[in-house]
């Protein structure tokens, strides 16, 4: 490529596809705003599905073609000291997450139009900033560039903080908006600070640069602690994101006080993307120290624990849901830290098909109990509290049928997705001989029964003088939200074989299911 | 680097840093507390500019601009246009509160507990 | 010539353009003496007194806009620092990269027409929100909960 810059061909254009339909059709949907379509949002809301249905085809459409770095400059003639590096990676990983993302926004846009007209928030500009979320999110999953993660991380929040406060008129919106936009600010500076300093230590903001280092093992003390520095501060901004205990203050706050279909894309999509992009430098800095997975082992067990227990002690649906999302954000990093674990150490590589799987099924098993919980906004009002869930078998039957599997999903019951996805984890972590932190999940996976009983015990209740039509109408956006989202966590449990082999991205030669009990 | 070292430009940095970090936890003000974060931002900048700097020094004349060690001073555009659209969207929420009611003490937003 | 040239051109430019518009305004503009327009620096603000007075939130709004569309230019800053290079190197980059800043620019055109679309740069309360799209009204709950406990009875 000489000495001329970005060279067109060092662009695939073909794996960037899902990425550009997603934003453009946030685009479509803003132009259609600008027109001001005066009876309902109808319109924007078909141009999205439509949109997210294409890029879903473009995630497919990769799926077999050749991987690798793409959009790179190619800086290896200049200096030699770092290699050809992309802005973009187009890996199998990166395609499961990206299409995970593009079914937790579809769904979502199915079931918010009924919730914000019931909310009296139908404000089109909802659909280009979930979209524009969504991409910030897949952006994240699949590049290696600190900078340009940190950028998609930005592009993801900075949506969110405008869709948490989107509810303008009602005072726990607008907290839940400042309390979130400050916390997220707070971990964005330190992200930023501790990627400067991995530059510093490794003179690239490519992830490479890190295993670069590694590998050489540096002259010099002062670039190791610069480096470690760096990757302490990065985890710190992780560990505020994905909601890990001593950072997750912001989280029930948020949970409780955001309109509940931002809360459910929140819950699905942050985590799928924070901890696809966690798993890529995982990949990485397992290498330069052992003392990561230490750490990080010891952050999930605290994670699962102080999580679960608080959730116990709640009143409110959306509380109990958003402590319960901090327990599930453990027991995906009990995944990550064995998937670590097992690559650094003297262990079988694990792969990476135990996370993708968990956070297919925990993002589906969220955002489907989310969308369910939304049927309390009516009217302009919107009550969170158990009592307020009282009677919803009667008048929703099905949606409080499906909400009984995404509860047992979450708790971990078999039949449903939640339940391998955890057994998979506990399985990955006897593997890397982690038992205390597997026999720590299994503990935590009975304490958290007793309050998704709590919440199914709400909806089942019948309290006489406690009127019906409390609920929102049962629509057809929302009826198949619920159906896409249990069939998926059932599909996902039932069809486990074929789907991890779909994937790809298992470790080879391991049987991910082989072992399981009744299989 | 002639002149001031790569040392105090890095102390600097995290001085500015480790002083935005406090008022992030000690200040009550959201406005205050935005403008700790945007302190805490530009500690990460100075920091990217000073690296850059740093690992640009023996190359620099030799070879072409966009092959030497850009992507520190890239990272602090992007980081300033980022810093903006926070900027907007933050002043964004905190003057929705200050209509509704008339007060923006962070020791106020206790609405919900649990 | 001279190097200096191109600058003392280039404030001479900015010499006129301002004396252009300042005068023109002037010539032009109606003229409606207010009590407010008769204030030091006609920016809306008591020029004496507290300090700490509030003033309308509204100046928020055109300064966050103002800070946006500010930003936006940096990155045409650091574009334009190597677009030359390019092209004198014949690098199929230079068109490569135009296009992809006149993609960028685009967009920035488009979020101007929205801002502009959505009334936020105009003085009065903007109309983001159509009254048409919250549906029907419906009965109010209150009303239901007084029918309710027959009902209970009832069953």
């Amino acid at each position: 490529m000489g000495s001329s810059g970005l060279h067109p061909a060092a662009i695939d254009w073909m794996a960037l596809g899902p990425l550009i339909g997603v934003c453009l059709t946030g685009v479509v949907a803003m132009v259609l705003e600008m027109w001001r379509p005066r009876m309902n949002n109808n319109g924007i809301v078909g141009v999205c599905i439509v949109g997210l249905l294409v890029s879903g085809f473009l995630v497919i459409a990769n799926w077999n073609r050749p991987g690798g770095e793409s959009f790179g400059a190619d800086y290896s003639e200049a200096n030699g000291a770092v290699g050809n590096l992309g802005l973009f990676i187009n890996d199998r990983l990166g395609q499961v997450i990206q299409l995970l993302i593009v079914g937790i926004t579809l769904v979502t846009v199915l079931f918010s139009e009924g919730y914000l007209r019931e909310k009296r928030l139908p404000f089109g500009e909802y659909y280009p900033l979930v979209l524009w979320s969504a991409a910030g999110g897949m952006v994240m999953a699949t590049t290696r560039d600190l900078l340009i993660f940190f950028l998609g991380l930005e592009t993801l929040s900075i949506a969110l903080y405008v869709l948490a406060g989107l509810s303008s008129k009602e005072r726990r919106s607008q907290e839940a908006a400042l309390k979130y936009f400050l916390l997220g600010a707070f971990a964005s500076s330190f992200l930023l600070y501790g990627i400067a300093l991995i530059y510093g230590a490794t003179g690239t903001t490519h992830l490479s640069g890190i295993a670069a280092i590694a590998n050489t093992q540096p002259e010099s003390i002062a670039t190791f602690s610069v480096l470690y520095a760096g990757i302490g501060l990065v985890l710190v901004g992780f560990a505020f994101k994905v909601a890990l205990v001593p950072f997750h203050m912001w989280t029930p706050d948020v949970y409780q006080g955001a309109p509940t279909s931002v809360v459910g894309f929140m819950a699905a999509g942050v985590k799928v993307a924070a901890f696809a992009a966690m798993l890529r430098f995982i990949d990485v800095i397992v290498f330069t120290s052992s003392v990561w997975i230490t750490v990080l082992a010891a952050l999930a067990a605290v994670t699962m624990t102080i999580g679960n227990l608080i959730a116990l002690a709640q009143k409110d649906a959306k509380r109990i849901l958003a402590y319960s999302s901090i327990a599930h954000a453990g027991y995906i990093l009990v995944a990550v830290v064995a998937y670590g674990a097992s690559k650094s150490g003297p262990y079988e590589p694990l792969g990476q098909s135990t996370v993708a799987y968990y956070l297919a099924m925990y993002g589906f098993m969220t955002l489907g109990a989310f969308a369910v919980l939304s049927l309390t906004g009516r009217d302009g009002k919107e009550g969170s509290t158990l009592e307020d869930y009282y009677g919803l078998y009667r008048s929703a039957p099905f949606p409080a049928a499906m909400f009984i599997v995404f509860m047992a999903s979450l708790a971990g019951i078999p039949l449903t997705g939640g339940f391998l996805g955890k057994f998979l984890i506990f399985r990955d972590a006897l593997s890397v001989d982690m038992l205390w932190l597997a026999l720590l999940l299994g503990v935590n996976s009975v304490i958290s029964v007793a309050y998704y009983l709590r919440i199914v015990q709400a909806v089942c209740t019948e309290e006489p003088g406690v009127v019906r039509s409390r609920f929102a109408p049962v629509n057809a956006g929302l009826f198949t939200a619920c159906a896409v989202c249990a069939f998926l966590l059932i599909a996902g449990f039932v069809a486990a074989d074929p789907l991890f082999d779909w994937m790809g991205l298992s470790a080879p030669g391991a049987s991910v299911v082989a072992g399981l009990p009744g299989r | 680097m002639e002149g001031v070292p790569l040392s105090a430009y890095l102390a600097l940095g995290a001085v500015l840093f480790a002083i935005g970090g406090l008022g992030v936890i000690l200040k009550r003000n959201p406005i205050i507390i935005f403008m700790c974060i945007e302190l805490m931002l530009n500690a990460a900048n100075l920091t990217f500019l000073a690296f850059s700097r740093y690992h640009d020094a023996p190359l620099r004349g030799t070879i072409p601009m966009e092959h030497t060690y850009m992507n520190g001073q890239m990272a602090v555009v992007f980081v300033m246009a980022v810093a903006a659209a926070e900027v907007a969207v933050g002043l964004g929420i905190i003057m929705a509160i200050f209509r509704m009611r008339e007060t923006v003490d962070i020791d106020e937003m206790s609405g919900m507990r649990g | 010539m001279n190097p200096y040239l191109p600058i003392v051109l280039l404030l001479a430019v900015a010499g006129l353009v301002c004396t252009a518009m300042v005068t023109l305004s002037w010539v032009l503009g109606p003229k409606k003496v207010t009590p407010y327009k008769q204030a030091p620096y006609e920016c809306g603000v008591a020029p004496i007194g507290n300090a700490r007075e509030r003033f309308p939130v509204k100046f928020y709004l055109v300064a966050m806009m103002f800070i946006l569309f500010d930003v936006e230019v940096v990155f045409l800053w650091s574009w334009m620092a190597v677009f030359k290079d390019w092209v004198e190197a014949g690098s199929p980059a230079a068109a490569y990269s135009f296009w992809g800043v006149m993609v960028y620019m685009a967009l920035w055109f488009l979020g101007d027409a929205y801002v502009i679309r959505s009334g936020a740069l105009e003085w009065e309360e903007s109309k983001t929100l159509a009254p048409e799209k919250l549906g029907p009204v419906r009965p109010s709950d209150t009303e239901e909960i007084a029918l309710e406990p027959d009902l209970a009875r009832g069953a």
